[in-house]
């Protein structure tokens, strides 16, 4: 065999181990996104969404008070989290764009963003579950907001680096101060940007277990009130998972199909919307 | 012109305001250091910072509590899970960045970030009801009559394939980090400027010739750092593991036995800690963890920047 030929197979070889890698990432994603399909699918039913537990071991009864609890905890997260971490992004890419803080901020920001959730989650209960003596839904909020800030905080500094300096220039010489430049012209060239940006750490933090369980903690009655327990869909799907009933693991296939699709499409769609906007 | 270079009293303020918001961050890190530290002082006291992290006990009824076994856990996880997804996340790269043909570039691509983007507790509740039982049956067994034979690697394949031991959980793991290696690696591959990569095939050179010899030696830095990234995010995955690992504090050379990571022991044990000494403990476990993974992602960064300057030069 020439040497040429002898180049050519191994190149040949190489190339589909990599096919072959490319085959088995995707396997995975059609075998877990079909078998949630499949369980929760066959779980889902009306009652799911209308009513609350029924007692440990009783057929029937739903999930109304995860899936309230839950909207309640990442809304309030959200507002909690949003404007801390659009101002603070308007910071490092704005009035301290280029010095050593923003930059430190920048960094410190990528590594919080990987931080182990379940560390954010017992730190929070030091603060706000401790000192009160009982689970509130108030910890869960703010344990997701902490998470959620460093993620927007980073997004919004990269689509405001984005508009062009220029328009910035222009708005100067019409004699506008900063905040206004950064108001009315900056914020609005990144609007879009900034807001997928928000989407996207909504579907990152909803799908949060780890930093609920010692927070918000799980309440099997429905309950608004955030100063107590609160129930959430995703630590009620770990606890009937880990559950003896049938009845508990179909629910939570339920739960957890609801949760992937909601998630994937805010993940979608952002993602999509970023495309459109930003790669043309 | 005095008042021109005044700034106007609002932007004094709204920009003060930009700035304690990102201060938030720095406040947050130095706030769970502090909090674990001084939540952990009463552990660290009791059994000193060496011996609580070579220590093997961890019995919440004769209060003695060590970390090394939750240690343990925790890097064999993280080792071998690491070791499945490195390559196959690098060929994932390798494909989507030189062998797809363009139209399947980005749906492949997006395919990989929606991976990425699934919950880690759907991970976890998926291996306990789909991988654990398949893992049970079939493979492990298969594995045990196998490789599980031979002298000395046997040795890793000992006791009864239940599905619930650091195998399945390192399967699992491995699946959840490797959209993160695979997209960070790509976005390096991408970095490589066509012309070096057009020279090579001028020369001559086959497609993988390309891919070995220019394409992986010019974005080394940027795969390396985002290995890392990953470490530091497999280290503190919880749910994804919670589920199909069973807290078990032991040592053991078997794949096939159930055992307990750091984030496993605080997921199961924190809500349950009676005493003050084993609350405290687990704060101290928190404190490891936090300052292992700090340690790491601090690293990762640090490359990935290092590499984004190699390459704006």
């Amino acid at each position: 065999m020439t040497r040429e030929r002898v180049r050519k197979i191994q190149s040949l070889v190489a190339l589909s181990m990599s096919t072959l890698a490319a085959v088995f990432g995707l396997f995975w994603l059609v075998f877990i996104l079909g078998d949630v399909l499949a369980h929760g699918m066959k779980a889902l039913n009306l009652s799911l969404f209308t009513m609350d537990p029924a007692p440990p071991g009783v057929d029937g009864g739903g999930l109304r008070n995860a899936f309230v609890g839950q909207m309640m905890i990442t809304v309030f997260a959200t507002i909690l989290g949003v404007p801390i971490g659009v101002l603070g992004g308007t910071f490092l890419a704005e009035y301290g764009r280029g010095t050593r803080l923003a930059m430190v901020i920048s960094i410190l920001s990528d590594i919080m963003v990987s931080v182990p959730s379940i560390v954010v989650g017992i730190f929070v209960y030091a603060i706000l579950v401790r000192p009160f003596g009982h689970f509130n839904g108030w910890a869960g909020a703010v344990a997701l907001s902490i998470i959620m800030i460093p993620v927007v905080l980073r997004t919004t500094e990269d689509m405001l680096s984005l508009v062009p300096w220029t328009l910035r220039e222009a708005a100067f010489a019409l004699g506008a101060p900063y905040y206004k430049v950064i108001i009315q012209v900056v914020y609005r060239g990144a609007a879009t940007g900034i807001l997928t940006g928000i989407l996207l750490s909504i579907a990152r933090v909803s799908g949060e277990t780890a930093p609920l369980l010692f927070t918000s903690f799980n309440n099997s009655f429905f309950s608004t009130n955030m100063n107590e327990p609160i129930s959430s869909l995703t630590v009620t799907i770990f606890q009937y998972a880990m559950g003896p009933y049938d009845d508990w693991h179909a629910q939570a296939w339920a739960a957890s199909f609801m949760m992937t699709v909601f998630i994937l499409i805010l993940t979608i769609t952002g993602r999509a919307v970023l495309k459109w906007r930003y790669r043309r | 012109m005095p008042r021109l270079s005044k700034r106007n009293p609002i932007d004094i303020a709204f920009s003060s305001i930009t700035a304690i918001a990102s201060i938030s961050v720095i406040l947050f890190i130095a706030g769970i250091f502090y909090v674990l530290i001084t939540r952990s002082s009463l552990s660290i006291q009791r059994f000193g910072i060496i011996k609580f992290l070579i220590s093997t006990d961890w019995d919440p009824v004769r209060e003695s509590f060590g970390a090394a076994t939750a240690i343990f856990g925790t890097v064999v996880t993280t080792t071998l899970s690491l070791m499945i997804a490195i390559p196959v996340a690098i060929g994932i790269a390798i494909f989507v960045t030189e062998v797809a043909p363009n139209f399947l570039k980005g749906p492949i691509g997006m395919a990989i970030e929606l991976l990425a983007a699934i919950p880690s507790i759907i991970y976890g509740m998926w291996g306990l009801f789909t991988i654990s039982p398949i893992m049970g049956n079939y493979i492990e067994p298969a594995l045990q009559n196998s490789i599980g034979k031979l002298p000395l690697v046997g040795m890793l394949f000992q006791g009864t394939p239940m599905g619930i031991d650091l195998l399945t959980a390192s399967i699992i793991l491995s699946i959840m980090i490797i959209p993160f290696t695979a997209s960070i690696s790509r976005d390096s591959f991408n970095l490589t400027p066509a012309v070096v990569k057009e020279s090579a095939y001028a020369l001559g050179a086959t497609k993988w010739e390309v891919v070995k010899d220019v394409v992986i030696p010019y974005s080394k830095l940027g795969v390396f750092g985002g290995i890392i990234l990953s470490l530091g995010r497999a280290l503190g995955e919880t749910m994804a593991v919670a589920f199909v690992l069973g807290n078990n504090h032991r040592i053991t050379t078997s794949l096939f036995d159930a055992a307990a990571t750091i984030t496993v022991t605080l997921a199961n044990e924190f809500t349950e800690a009676d005493t003050d000494i084993y609350l405290s403990s687990l704060f101290n476990l928190a404190l490891v963890l936090f300052i292992l993974s700090f340690i790491t992602l601090a690293a990762a960064k640090l490359i990935l920047l290092k590499s984004e300057k190699r390459h704006s030069r």
